[in-house]
């Protein structure tokens, strides 16, 4: 077993080269910085922020760094079909959970690999609704973006060439975009649900856009539709950061540095900038110099690493002067109702997700609540369909087993829903230590009542879909979480954001946060193309301010 | 109940396109479990099978999917989920506390450890367990109904729905890679997965079940 361990336990990024994801036991050159060369950018983190990032500035000339507590993997030969093996792309450290809804973390909401959670994502690659980035100014709620969705379309139009991605000729909601580059997967039977359950409904529907590819692309061939996507692509048809902006980034000159867990970022205390960063690798602490630091670890690494580099000139943290590092957390719901099919549905095959309805992100009559949601075809695999089955239905013995044999029949539809930033949801630091010696994070969440009903909405209107198709035995799963944002918003006032626009921290000028902890507001769609837009921007920003003189 | 699946062992694809190497080696040594402890003494040992026979009950033993071997290896090698709930205590006291916790409301209840109760008396306490009623000082301030969900049917059923002998009782395809699948439409079926029986026609399935390759 050691092998498909060995990423784990010895870096790869180092001497000279790193792991090509793309071919068997293949290497590509790798420039490597020495730690007192005080590079452009180190970047704490290489997922959908900080790996896209890592690239745009690396395409820029700049010199950069990228670090990652995770493992450098190569999935053609260290991917298992297997749910319980591929656990080992999450962040399982630990972090302890309050509030009213307790959150569920580790597996579909954080990733420790270099590539981040877009190793394990479900690739559902969505748009915000414009509206949503001045959600506050046009829909009455939350917080409104310091960004132009014009601005976004343009960026999420350069993600989705990046990434290929397979989607409809026409997008049914919101202004026009172009057609994605590459077509949409053929409908599995679970898609087809959601399919016809719109269709009785009189609501528009269409292929999910994925980060999947339907077509070949260099040396990665097109999706098989095994189904394992949540767990890591063994094929590298997904377009991870790991296959995309990660060698793209190595092939412009940037460095990264897998198995390299940021502690600590250094301040000097005369002039208060970054100065660099404490990071443990290979079994010792470093330190690397940097003229700017980028924190990219996702909506609890980062508020937890900004908390834990407290020093004497910034006792609550860095970047905080507005007290809102680890504030205003936002998940989004995730709810689902399931139904018993006639038909064989045979659900874990091809990737989870492959319809959607948008209906209700744009709609915005016959709705009790602010915010909206998109739901989504189903396809858990074993472990996960039991989980949410002793989960949300309490069963197990005989009663469990009779349910599970059901398995093959079963469909669903799950939202993405919105929730509202609020304050009290926040990450802050405990007690207890980490295997680094660091604070782990404690993770405060309770649901709003806009946000439960929104939920309430959704099972009520999910469940006319499914009766609409004749499924029978339902029932709706209450309780269910994912993603992660917030907690270092963006915004135009330095007294009500941690960063600006830019991502750009506005009390030290040379520290820089962007991941989904930026987001204002979550929107009811998946956040990692946002979040890599938003990188996208960013790198272009920054080589504009370096132009100018201004960084 | 009469088998949905007759005749059909995902590991008769072990050797197919379906199974790359890492997953034959993945399932190789999940199926090398041996059935003993490594972390939990005998009395948590036995509490704690008890208990997974009637979170999965396994009449068949020569069959039966070591339950509790797989759940102390995971305790054993302290592999935690990422998180966990602020009034349970870290993975390995957890499930210490809680078993000891269950042998005491035994004992108070019935006057005999867990291991030890007919299966619906066992039944009845892991009931109480889920509607988090049990309150003894041996829980030590952990809510034994979070403890049922979090770590009594977390735990067990990952154990569980991780194996092929589950995979074969509900009809998953198993590993995937690098062959995937083709037939995506309602009631397609690719000839590499299960056929399910239908009423009277169990043979029929049989046959397709034992063609897989």
């Amino acid at each position: 077993m050691s092998g498909l361990h060995d990423a784990l336990h010895a870096p790869r990024g180092r001497n000279g080269r790193a792991p090509d994801p793309l071919r068997v036991g293949g290497w590509m050159p790798m420039r490597e910085f020495a730690g007192d060369e005080a590079v452009d950018f180190v970047i704490v983190g290489t997922g959908a922020g900080g790996g896209t990032l890592a690239c745009k500035l690396a395409e820029a000339g700049f010199s950069v760094i990228g670090m990652d507590a995770g493992a450098w993997w190569r999935p053609l030969e260290e991917f298992a079909s297997d749910e319980a093996h591929q656990e080992k792309l999450f962040w399982t450290d630990e972090r302890i959970c309050d509030g009213d809804n307790p959150l569920k973390l580790g597996s579909n909401n954080s990733g420790k690999s270099v590539g981040g959670s877009t190793v394990h994502f479900a690739m559902v690659s969505l748009r915000f609704r414009p509206e949503w980035f001045k959600s506050r100014s046009l829909l009455g709620y939350g917080a409104d973006w310091p960004l132009d969705w014009r601005e976004m379309w343009h960026y999420y139009r350069e993600v989705e060439q990046a990434l290929k991605i397979s989607g409809p000729v026409t997008y049914p909601w919101g202004p026009p975009r172009p057609r994605y580059p590459y077509r949409a997967h053929e409908i599995n039977a679970a898609g087809w649900v959601l399919a016809q359950g719109c269709e009785a409904l009189g609501i528009k529907w269409t292929e999910t856009p994925l980060a999947t590819l339907s077509a070949p692309r260099g040396q990665a061939h097109p999706c098989v539709y095994r189904g394992f996507c949540v767990t890591g692509c063994a094929t590298n048809a997904k377009q991870s950061a790991l296959i995309t902006w990660i060698p793209r980034a190595v092939k412009a000159g940037a460095e990264i540095r897998d198995l390299a867990m940021v502690g600590r970022v250094e301040t000097d205390a005369t002039s208060g900038l970054v100065t660099g960063v404490h990071y443990h690798r290979e079994g010792q602490w470093r330190f690397q110099r940097a003229r700017n630091v980028v924190v990219a670890g996702y909506a609890i690494e980062t508020p937890r690493l900004l908390l834990n580099s407290a020093n004497a000139r910034y006792p609550d943290g860095l970047a905080n002067s507005s007290g809102l590092v680890g504030k205003n957390l936002m998940v989004q719901t995730n709810q689902g109702v399931y139904g018993l099919m006639e038909d064989e549905i045979r659900w874990y095959k091809g990737p989870p997700s492959l319809t959607i309805t948008e209906h209700w992100n744009y709609h915005d009559t016959d709705k009790d609540f602010f915010g909206g949601y998109a739901y989504m075809g189903q396809g858990p695999l074993p472990q996960a369909w039991a989980s949410t089955q002793a989960g949300n239905r309490g069963l197990w013995g005989e009663a469990l087993l009779r349910e599970m044999e059901k398995y093959n029949h079963q469909a669903g539809l799950k939202i993405c829903g919105e929730v509202l930033p609020q304050e009290r949801n926040r990450v802050t630091l405990a007690e207890e230590k980490d295997q680094y010696g660091l604070p782990i994070a404690r993770v405060t969440f309770s649901l709003c009542d806009n946000d439960k009903a929104l939920v309430k909405h959704s099972i009520k209107f999910m469940t006319q879909a499914m009766q609409a198709v004749n499924a029978r035995e339902i029932w709706a799963e209450p309780d269910d979480t994912a993603h992660l944002n917030g907690t270092a918003r963006m915004g135009n006032d330095p007294a009500t954001s941690v960063v600006d626009a830019d991502c750009r921290s506005w009390d030290i000028r040379n520290l820089w946060i962007c991941d989904g902890s930026v987001f204002p507001t979550v929107g009811g769609v998946n956040p990692s193309l946002t979040i890599q837009a938003i990188a996208c921007r960013t790198g272009d920003r920054i080589k504009q301010m370096a132009t100018r003189g201004e960084l | 109940m009469p088998e949905r699946y007759p005749g059909y062992d995902v590991l008769a694809k072990r050797d197919t396109l379906s199974w790359n190497d890492a997953s034959r080696e993945v399932i190789a040594e999940r199926l090398a479990t041996l059935d003993v402890p490594t972390f939990f003494n005998e009395e948590e040992w036995r509490t704690l099978r008890a208990i997974c026979d009637r979170i999965i009950p396994q009449p068949d033993h020569a069959t039966a999917v070591p339950l509790a071997a797989m759940v102390d290896r995971k305790v054993a090698q302290d592999r935690r989920d990422g998180y966990r709930q602020a009034s349970l205590p870290p993975l390995q006291e957890a499930w210490r506390r809680g078993l000891a916790a269950l042998d005491a409301e035994a004992q108070a209840k019935h006057g005999a450890r867990f291991h030890a109760l007919a299966s619906d008396l066992q039944d009845e306490l892991l009931t109480a367990t889920q509607r988090g009623e049990l309150r003894r000082p041996e829980w030590q301030g952990m809510p034994s109904h979070t403890f049922f969900m979090e770590r009594i049917t977390h735990d067990i059923l990952a154990a569980y729905y991780c194996h092929p002998k589950a995979w074969n009782e509900i009809g998953f395809g198993g590993p995937a890679s690098p062959r995937g699948y083709v037939r995506m439409y309602f009631n397609r079926r690719d000839p590499w997965e299960a056929a399910e029986a239908t009423p009277g026609h169990e043979d029929e399935a049989r046959k397709a079940n034992e063609r897989i390759a």
